[in-house]
C-alpha cells in the first residue's frame, strides 16, 4: 500500500523525560477507515505515544503525519490543523465537571465553532442518543454518572463534530465487562458511522480483539508485532504471547523487587 | 556539598521559574486583551471572585477600620492630635489597609479555589480534553480568571474603603465622642483624588498578581492530590508575598506624585 493512502504515518518517533527513554523509534501507520489496536504492558509508553500523535505533547525526534502533512512540529498551526479533524476519548472521560453533559457534548461547537446555544443542544441531544442515552441526561453534571455513562458522555462528546480520526485512550479501564462490550460495541458502530480512521490504546485483550481491525504491540518504546486480531493467538511472537496469555513469565521482565 | 554549588543551582531554578512565571502573566495579559473571549467564562469568574468576596472583604474592612480607629485615638492622644483621626483614618484606609487587607483575603480565597480548580483539571487530564476540542485551555480557563479578578479588585476595594471608614466612623461617633458630620466632613475635605485613584490603581495590580499566581500553580501543577495540595498552599503564599512586595513598589512610586 502506498504511503499517501494512510491517515497517519509516524516514523521514528523518539520521547524521553530525563533519563528515561519511552519511545525509540515509533513506526506505525493507519489507513483511512481502519482501526488500529495499541497494546502494551504498564509503562510500555502507550500514552506518550497516543499523546504525540495527538499533539498534546511535542516528541524529541520523528514525524506524525496526517493526510501527509507533519504535525509534529507542534506548531499552534499544527495543533489546531490536528484538533479540527480528530476526536478523542479519555481513559478517566476527562468530563468538564463544571459544566452539565450536553455543554460537555457541545463545547467544540459552543468555543471553537461558535455555534449558537440552541444549535449545540440539538446536536449534543442527537449525539447522546447516539451512544445510548436518554436527552435528559444532557441535563445532569457529570458527577451525577457512573462511570459507564460518563465514558459514553465521553464518546458522544468526541464524535459531535464528525471527526475523521478518533483517539481512545484506554477506553474499557475500570468498566464491568458487560459495560466494558457496550463501550467496545459503540466505538465500532461510531467508527464506522462515521468512516474514520481510529487508534485506540489498551491492554484489555477483549476489548482489542473486538475492535481492532490490527493490533500492534509497543515493547520497550518500539512496535515490536503487528497483526490482524485472529493472528493474536499464533503471533510467533514471544512477547505478544506472553502479553496476550498474561503470563508472569516470559520475555517480559517485571520490575518487581522480591525481599 | 559545595556551598557555590549549591547557592548557584538555587539561583538558577528561582530565576527559571520567575522567569517562567513572567512569561505566563504576559501571555495571560495579552489573552485576557486580544482574546477572543468567552463571555460565559469570564462572567463565571466576576461572579466568583468578585462578588462572593464581597462579605469576607466587607467584614475584614469593618473591623480594621473599627480597630484602626482605637489606635490612631489612643496614639495621637499622646501629642493632643486626637482631631485628625478622620483624616489619619481615611488616608490609611484608602491609600494602604482597603487595597492591601483586601487583596490579602481574596488571595486566600480565590487564588487557592483557582489553583485547586485548574490543579484538578490538569491532573485529570481536563485540560486535555480541552485541547484536542479545538479550544486553548490558556484562553479559556486562564485569560478569563485574569481579566474578572483585574477588573473585580477595584470594585472589591473601593467597598472595602467605604465599609472600612464606616467602621472607624462608628467607632469614633459611638465610642469616642466625635462628631457624625464633622467626621465626614473632615475625610471628604481631607481625601484627594490621587489617594483613592492610587489605591484602586494598586487594587487592580493585586488582582492581576492574585489570579496570575493562582492560575500559574495550577496550570503547572501534576503529581496527583498531593500535586494539586501543594500548588494550592503555593499559589496563596506566592500571591501573599507578590501582593506585599509589589505594594511597596508602587507606593514608593506613587509618592513620588
Amino acid at each position: 500500500m502506498s504511503e499517501t493512502s494512510h491517515t497517519i504515518t509516524v516514523r521514528g518517533l523518539h520521547k524521553g523525560f530525563d533519563n528515561n527513554q519511552v519511545l525509540r523509534g515509533v513506526d506505525i501507520d493507519v489507513d483511512k477507515g481502519r482501526s488500529l489496536v495499541i497494546i502494551g504492558g504498564s509503562g510500555s509508553g502507550k500514552s506518550v505515544l497516543l499523546k504525540c500523535i495527538v499533539g498534546l505533547m511535542k516528541a524529541d525526534r520523528g514525524t506524525v503525519e496526517v493526510d501527509g502533512r507533519n504535525i509534529a512540529r507542534h506548531t499552534d498551526s499544527d495543533r489546531r490543523y490536528m484538533t479540527q479533524r480528530t476526536g478523542m476519548l479519555f481513559q478517566g472521560s476527562a468530563l468538564f465537571d463544571s459544566l452539565k453533559v450536553w455543554e460537555n457534548i457541545a463545547f467544540r461547537l459552543l468555543n471553537a465553532d461558535r455555534k449558537s446555544r440552541k444549535e449545540a443542544h440539538a446536536r449534543a441531544i442527537d449525539c447522546l442518543a447516539q451512544v445510548g442515552l436518554a436527552p435528559e441526561i444532557g441535563d445532569l453534571q457529570p458527577s451525577a454518572l457512573s462511570g459507564g455513562m460518563q465514558k459514553r458522555v465521553s464518546l458522544a462528546r468526541a464524535i459531535a463534530s464528525n471527526p475523521e480520526i478518533l483517539f481512545f485512550d484506554e477506553p474499557t479501564t475500570g468498566l464491568d465487562p458487560i459495560m466494558s462490550d457496550v463501550i467496545n460495541n459503540l466505538i465500532i458502530e461510531r467508527v464506522k458511522a462515521l468512516g474514520a480512521s481510529a487508534i485506540s490504546i489498551t491492554h484489555d485483550m477483549a476489548s482489542a480483539r473486538k475492535i481492532a481491525d490490527e493490533v500492534a504491540m509497543l515493547y520497550q518504546g518500539r512496535i515490536i508485532w503487528r497483526g490482524k486480531p485472529e493472528e493474536l493467538e499464533n503471533s510467533g511472537n514471544p512477547m505478544v504471547d506472553q502479553f496476550v496469555n498474561g503470563r508472569a513469565e516470559g520475555p517480559i521482565k517485571m520490575a518487581i523487587r522480591r525481599s | 556539598m559545595n556551598i557555590f554549588a549549591v547557592t548557584g543551582s538555587v539561583t538558577i531554578d528561582a530565576l527559571r521559574e520567575t522567569g517562567r512565571m513572567a512569561g505566563f502573566a504576559g501571555r495571560g495579559a495579552f489573552a485576557s486583551i486580544l482574546g477572543p473571549f468567552y463571555w460565559r467564562a469570564f462572567f463565571s469568574s466576576l461572579i466568583r471572585i468578585g462578588f462572593t468576596s464581597l462579605p469576607v472583604v466587607g467584614l475584614t474592612a469593618i473591623f480594621t477600620g473599627a480597630a484602626l480607629a482605637l489606635n490612631i485615638y489612643d496614639g495621637s492622644l499622646r501629642f493632643n492630635a486626637e482631631t485628625f483621626l478622620p483624616q489619619i483614618l481615611g488616608v490609611s484606609i484608602v491609600r494602604e489597609l482597603g487595597p492591601v487587607l483586601a487583596a490579602l483575603m481574596v488571595a486566600g480565597r480565590c487564588s487557592s479555589a483557582m489553583a485547586a480548580e485548574l490543579g484538578t483539571m490538569r491532573v485529570t487530564e481536563q485540560i486535555d480534553a480541552m485541547s484536542t476540542l479545538s479550544v486553548d485551555p490558556f484562553k479559556y480557563l486562564v485569560a478569563p480568571r485574569i481579566l474578572a479578578t483585574t477588573l473585580a479588585m477595584p470594585i472589591l476595594v473601593l467597598i472595602a474603603d467605604i465599609i472600612g471608614v464606616y467602621g472607624g466612623y462608628l467607632v469614633a461617633v459611638y465610642g469616642l465622642d466625635f462628631s457624625g458630620p464633622v467626621f465626614i466632613r473632615n475625610i471628604s475635605e481631607f481625601l484627594q483624588d490621587r489617594d483613592v485613584i492610587s489605591g484602586l490603581a494598586k487594587a487592580g495590580v493585586f488582582g492581576f498578581l492574585i489570579a496570575v499566581m493562582g492560575c500559574y500553580y495550577g496550570y503547572r501543577s501534576g503529581g496527583g492530590a498531593q500535586g494539586v495540595g501543594a500548588a494550592t498552599r503555593t499559589a496563596v503564599v506566592a500571591a501573599a508575598v507578590a501582593i506585599l512586595a509589589s505594594n511597596y513598589v508602587m507606593t514608593s512610586f506613587l509618592v513620588e506624585f
